[in-house]
């Protein structure tokens, strides 16, 4: 018993002081599940960011190494996402976690993990605008915009256009429920007016239902929240075929090279938005990234990147791997006033931020936390001209 | 003039999209009618078989197409029909042979060759799926449209369009051409007449010297050729995917039980109430009336009497209410 105490006693002494360690992140992504094909480029993402922290020698006291701990969520597996939280923190004892992948399991395991044993976690890819508002101590935040952000983006490019009237339809799930919900809001407040707002299944043959309360509703554009190579596909064709729409919106799920390829010549003047970004700083992560053997331009390879990047520098900052210690700086790293920093860059915020300055955080996303810890989120406007997808603008 | 403008919205919308469904659902009823009322069961396996029959197609269009043969402003898959009728024949000859025809000689209950027939819907459906995948294929070619919307707009100066797909036209022909041709069979050749008696009465008919092997063969001939050319109009129409033409199965026994199984005339009535309700019910009017009623009458919502989430839930309420009040199905078939 006097041991256990004496134990304990050094632990507690221990806690929040910088020496030698070896500091761990925790990986908690679904490489199992719907995303399991993107997983593995944003561990390797993750893992880039904790090999150029390791290479500078100056991580805290300089001696201090970042390794890194997977764990698997399932994507859709709320139950699973929450058993490997616990593991990471009690049994592999972690000081940070770049996680979780999807935004049902992500809300699980901050609410029955994370926020029960202090623990930050760093999403690079949940979007859902419910995480917005959910009670996080200050300990989640994420890389990726919330989905309201693209809502509101696409109400303002089609004020920018002129645009007062459309009709929207979306795939009949929480992506697209909670996309066309935002944009409608967003939208009506600025004085637009959506004609319907209607659901499509995905895996469908046949649109021509829906294709024409569509039509007979009416809009001088359609905003399609749907996939390119499901549901999403079977209203465009089906809005050409009867000429019930010429000119098409089209946000991120439809946004891609085979939209380019079946369409492209035939949504002349059609326009929408996906997130991208100008900064220089796609461009060196994308040559770090081939570099390190994987494939950078994945989704969200780059939102992990960050997040593990953002961690790392507020970790620093603070000269603490106590959770409750730099969760206070991270806001502080991601945001200006300072030295921006680019992916590739880190050993120079590093050397920063051990000097006591201070530093913005670019990132391969062009990172800006905003509100409760979330991406502001950068898109990149398209349009159709002449049968080919060309870049507008960034918003 | 608003009038006109009406008319068209309605046909472009409601009317041609109903017909070529009506069409591709009446000749996908009709083959599940036949085996019922001659083999006296529900083939579950029909959807699937409609799916074997326009791989089949499909696989040989695309050989025609990769060396240059091809219809003109037709589809080619209109040249590889007949080689998907026969790989769909073959199909059902091999799955009766091997299966039904065990439970024929045992003179099994109808409710036990339904559940076979769901057994051999599985094995059908992974078979397509392990031939051609899974995914959406697409193998229509030639000319799109007889008429296209804009060219209608600029050539009459209406503010609607109408369109008609090759498609579209192509399956409401072809239907009239093979109801037209199966109606001749059944009523006036010998192996019809003969088809027909064996299903108005089993014994009797093998009394008068029927051969009952020989009917079931023709039989399944028709149904095998039928389901293709459902299944090859549909896909040409819509698109090809094993799933869709599983989902298939319910309308298209919504539109046999509620013509009444075992009634051909039956099947086809069904095809097309169970497609023009879809439509008609879950289409918004508000085009419609905005054209016809005068101005202070015009209504500010949809006037949609339901959303087209519940487009199926439509042949299941009228399959529903036919069951409740009318179970032998409008032109009196055999009650379930």
């Amino acid at each position: 018993m006097k041991k256990l105490l004496l134990a304990t006693a050094a632990t507690a002494l221990c806690a929040g002081t910088v020496y030698a360690e070896d500091v761990k992140l925790g990986i908690l992504l679904g490489f199992t599940g719907p995303l399991e094909s993107i997983a593995p480029d944003m561990a390797a993402a993750v893992d880039l960011a904790i090999a150029e922290a390791n290479d500078s020698g100056i991580f805290l006291d300089g001696a201090s190494t970042v390794s890194s701990v997977n764990a698997d969520t399932g994507c859709v597996d709320a139950s699973l996402a929450v058993a490997s939280a616990e593991r990471l923190i009690t049994s592999d004892k972690v000081n940070g976690i770049v996680g979780g992948m999807c935004s049902g399991e992500t809300t699980a395991s901050l609410q029955n993990v994370a926020l029960p044993n202090g623990m930050v976690m760093v999403s690079p890819s949940a979007t859902s605008p419910g995480l917005t508002t959910i009670e996080d101590n200050g300990l989640f935040f994420r890389t990726s915009p919330s989905d309201a952000r693209q809502g509101q983006v696409m109400a303002d490019i089609l004020n920018d256009r002129g645009i007062k009237e459309v009709a929207v339809t979306y795939t009949n799930n929480d992506y697209g429920k909670g996309l066309a919900d935002s944009f409608q809001s967003a939208y009506e407040e600025s004085g637009g007016k959506v004609t319907i707002n209607t659901a499509h299944e995905d895996g469908k043959a046949d649109y021509s239902a829906e294709v024409g309360a569509l039509a007979s509703a009416g809009g001088e554009v359609l905003v399609v929240a749907g996939y390119v190579d499901q549901g999403g596909a079977g209203i465009v064709n089906g809005s050409l075929d009867t000429g019930a729409f010429d000119t098409f919106m089209f946000p991120d799920g439809m946004v891609s090279d085979a939209l380019e390829q079946n369409f492209g010549d035939m949504v002349e003047g059609s326009f929408g938005q996906h997130p991208g970004n100008d900064s220089d700083g796609g461009a060196k992560f994308n040559a770090a990234g081939e570099a390190a053997g994987f494939i950078p331009t994945n989704a969200f390879a780059p939102e992990s990147y960050d997040a593990a990047a953002l961690i790392l520098l507020a970790m620093q900052a603070a000269g603490s791997t106590d959770p409750q210690v730099y969760k206070e700086k991270v806001m502080d790293v991601a945001n200006a006033p300072g030295e921006q920093i680019l992916p590739g860059e880190l050993a120079k915020g590093l050397q920063i931020l051990k000097d006591g300055g201070e530093v913005d955080f670019v990132g391969a996303s062009a990172v800006e936390l905003i509100g409760p810890g979330e991406s502001a989120g950068n898109y990149r406007e398209i349009e159709f001209k002449d049968g080919a997808m060309t870049t507008v603008g960034y918003r | 003039m608003d009038f006109l403008n009406a008319i068209v919205a309605l046909t472009n919308y409601v009317v041609i999209p109903a017909m070529s469904y009506g069409s591709q659902l009446a000749l996908g009823a009709l083959g599940v009618t036949l085996v019922y009322g001659i083999l006296r069961f529900s083939n579950f396996a029909h959807g699937d078989t409609m799916a074997f029959g326009a791989m089949v197609t499909i696989l040989v269009t695309w050989l025609m197409q990769s060396v240059g043969i091809n219809l003109g402003p037709l589809p080619t898959a209109l040249l590889a029909l007949p080689f998907g009728i026969l790989g769909c024949v073959a199909l059902v000859l091999v799955t009766d042979r091997l299966v039904y025809r065990f439970y024929r000689e045992q003179k099994a209950k109808p409710v036990i060759l339904v559940i076979v027939s769901m057994g051999v819907m599985f094995i059908m459906n992974g078979l397509v799926r392990f031939i051609i995948g899974p995914d959406d294929q697409r193998f229509s070619d030639g000319a799109r449209f007889i008429i296209s919307a804009r060219d209608f707009k600029s050539m009459t100066g209406l503010n609607e369009g109408l369109a008609i797909k090759t498609s579209q036209g192509l399956t409401v022909v072809t239907a009239v051409v093979v109801v037209a041709v199966l109606f001749w069979f059944l009523n006036r050749t010998r192996t019809g007449k003969s088809m027909r008696a064996y299903s108005d009465n089993e014994d009797l008919a093998l009394l008068s010297g029927i051969n009952p092997e020989r009917v079931v063969v023709y039989t399944w001939l028709i149904v095998a050729a039928l389901a293709t050319v459902a299944g090859v109009l549909y896909g040409l129409d819509k698109s090809f995917k094993p799933f869709t033409y599983f989902q298939l199965l319910l309308p298209i026994f919504a539109s046999a039980i509620v013509g009444g199984l075992g009634s051909p005339l039956g099947a086809i009535a069904g095809g097309f109430i169970i497609a023009f309700s879809e439509v008609t019910i879950t289409y918004a009017w508000k085009k419609v009336a905005v054209y016809l009623l005068p101005e202070r009458f015009e209504p500010d919502g949809l006037v949609q009497l339901l959303s087209t989430d519940y487009k199926l839930a439509v042949s299941f309420v009228i399959l529903l209410i036919v069951l409740l009040f009318r179970p032998t199905g409008i032109f009196r078939g055999k009650a379930l």
